[in-house]
């Protein structure tokens, strides 16, 4: 696709070699390449602005916090929040759930509650709320799946109930690629007065995102060391401090601490400037895109991708038959026979990049009977002819081991 | 390092039919192994009487190269005293981590000499080194 060859000259690391060959890259779910200029905005800021923001009062300190707090409203206006107040930097998704987990969870979740989850969670909003269930006597109860891998819909009617304080998803599986309606689940939630979390790790840079929560930056582009937590703001208002020490404070005394208004309550320390002069560059990239194109892009690879897998007879694929209108650039997999370590290896000598594993997922990969799996993921630089690498070596891959075709 | 480095005959012929993976009836000691990273997990079991390892065998499941590595050093080690084979576990682990390079000294490692490539293969390390951790730690259990 013309496209994603038109976009592949702007990330320099996609033009350098592995191994002696080109690189596939495939494990966009991980994290993504930089274009040259979330990079050049990088290096402007450590070359040209960089001091504490917030804490000098000289010209350079107020250009970082100018830098900083643009990146804030950049970013408050990127996902639809209201005001930039609601966005609260983090170092990165895990962070901001766990300061969700930490400072509302612990705070007001209490025994006889429950805390609604899916069965399809990345680890990092899976284990803060067993954290919670633990530290409060709250319980923990899981929405699983239907046959085709989506969110069971009787387990969202039937599981989120009156006692229910919190529900915590995610907006697309990081291992099976499908999109969750978190519109409905935040609408149930809210219809039993429980509060919603939602991870916007793996979709926030591959559709339009009209806020409810969560983000990672480095999977859209921009540096690692950056995340974002949305919240509505009466509700992060009341919410105590994480993190404690310089920055989030008012008054200190010997005994005694106010704490500063949002969002400065919730960003204790010196802040990733950097990291945000990379995600304005980021957020201004792909909004210069619009994710219209970046979905087609995806969404032809997956199409082109697909038919091709599904003549290989030693392919297994997972949440790639979903019966709604609902599948992502993310295509797990596993080769019949053949570990999935050693089929990354595989694809590795020939300069295609996926990932193995369990992806931070055991939970879901334990209830569907699978120890480890696949998983090729794609975004707006990746082309039919990564693809084409991809499923050839693919082939290969049984014969390296000893078996026959 | 080309693939045939890693994934020699041996390798992949271990690693498709595992000889030693069964259950060991009258086993006297049972040490699991876990490799997160890659999600192989063994369970290494050993019949050890007056000092020498009668019998070993394991279950579990992982990629080839831990499948592999586990397979052989079982053969390996069925017969030789607790202290040889925790010697040998050393040689092993030192041959991966690139400690020991020395064709003589590494003789007695027999098949599991194969798996030298690994050592080139940093991701690929905790999977070959995995079942010999394991057989170090179950034989210092054992040794208290
Ligand atoms: C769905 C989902 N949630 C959370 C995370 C965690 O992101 P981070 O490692 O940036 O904290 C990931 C990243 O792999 C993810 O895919
Ligand atoms: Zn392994």
């Amino acid at each position: 696709m013309a496209d994603a060859q038109e976009f592949l000259k702007d990330f320099p690391l996609l033009h350098t070699e592995m191994n002696g060959r080109p690189i596939a890259y495939l494990d966009n779910g991980a994290t993504t390449q930089k274009p040259e200029q979330v990079i050049k905005a990088i290096c402007g800021y450590y070359g040209g602005c960089n001091a504490n923001p917030h804490r000098g009062a000289y010209a350079l300190s107020v250009e970082a916090t100018e830098i900083y707090e643009n990146a804030r409203k950049r970013t408050a206006a990127f996902i639809g929040a209201k005001r930039p107040e609601e966005i609260i930097f983090t170092k990165n998704a895990t962070e901001a759930l766990n300061l969700i987990a930490y400072s509302y969870g612990l705070t007001n979740l209490k025994q006889g509650d429950e805390i609604v989850i899916t069965i399809a969670e990345h680890h990092s909003n899976l284990v803060p709320w067993q954290h919670v269930a633990h530290a409060t006597g709250a319980a923990l109860k899981y929405i699983y799946l239907e046959q085709d891998g989506n969110l069971s819909d009787e387990d969202i009617e039937t599981k989120i109930t009156e006692r229910t304080k919190l529900v915590a998803c995610t907006q697309v599986s990081n291992v099976l690629g499908l999109k969750n309606d978190v519109k409905k689940i935040a609408a149930k939630a809210h219809s039993v007065g429980a509060v919603c979390v939602v991870d916007g790790s793996q979709s926030v840079a591959h559709q339009k995102v009209d806020v409810r929560d969560i983000d990672a930056g480095h999977k859209m582009l921009s540096p690692m060391g950056i995340g974002v937590l949305y919240g509505k703001y009466d509700l992060l208002d009341a919410m105590p401090p994480f993190l404690m020490g310089g920055d989030m404070i008012e008054y200190v005394e010997e005994q005694q601490t106010t704490f500063a208004e949002l969002p400065a309550k919730f960003e204790a320390g010196t802040q990733n400037v950097g990291g945000a002069a990379g995600l304005t560059a980021a957020i201004d990239y792909l909004t210069g895109i619009g994710f219209d194109r970046i979905e087609a892009i995806e969404k032809d690879l997956v199409d082109y991708a697909l038919p091709q897998l599904r003549e290989l007879p030693f392919i297994e694929l997972y949440g790639c038959d979903t019966k709604r209108d609902n599948k992502t650039g993310i295509i797990a997999f596993n080769v019949k026979d053949v570990h999935p370590h050693d089929v990354a290896t595989i694809l590795d000598s020939t300069g295609v990049a996926v990932r193995a594993g369990h992806h931070c997922a055991q939970p879901l990969h334990k209830y569907l009977g699978l120890n480890a799996s696949c998983r090729a993921s794609f975004y707006l630089y990746n082309t039919r002819e990564d693809v084409d690498r991809w499923i050839a070596a693919l082939k290969k891959v049984r014969e390296v081991l000893g078996y026959g075709a | 390092m080309g693939l045939e480095d890693i994934y020699t005959e041996l390798v992949s012929e271990h690693s498709r039919n595992p000889e030693h993976r069964h259950a060991l009836p009258g086993a006297t000691c049972s040490l699991k192994g876990h490799n997160p990273s890659c999600g192989d997990e063994i369970t290494l079991q050993l019949k050890v009487k007056d000092g020498v390892v009668e019998d070993a065998a394991f279950t579990g499941v992982g990629c080839a190269i831990s499948q592999a590595s586990t397979d052989m050093m079982v053969d390996l080690i069925r017969g030789k005293r607790t202290e040889e084979a925790r010697a040998l576990a050393q040689k092993f682990i030192g041959m991966i981590k690139g400690e020991i390079t020395d064709e003589a000294e590494l003789e007695d490692l027999d098949e599991a000499l194969s798996l030298q490539g690994v050592s080139h293969m940093p991701a690929r390390v905790k999977c070959a080194v995995l079942a010999w951790h394991t057989l170090d730690e179950a034989l210092k259990e054992q040794g208290k």
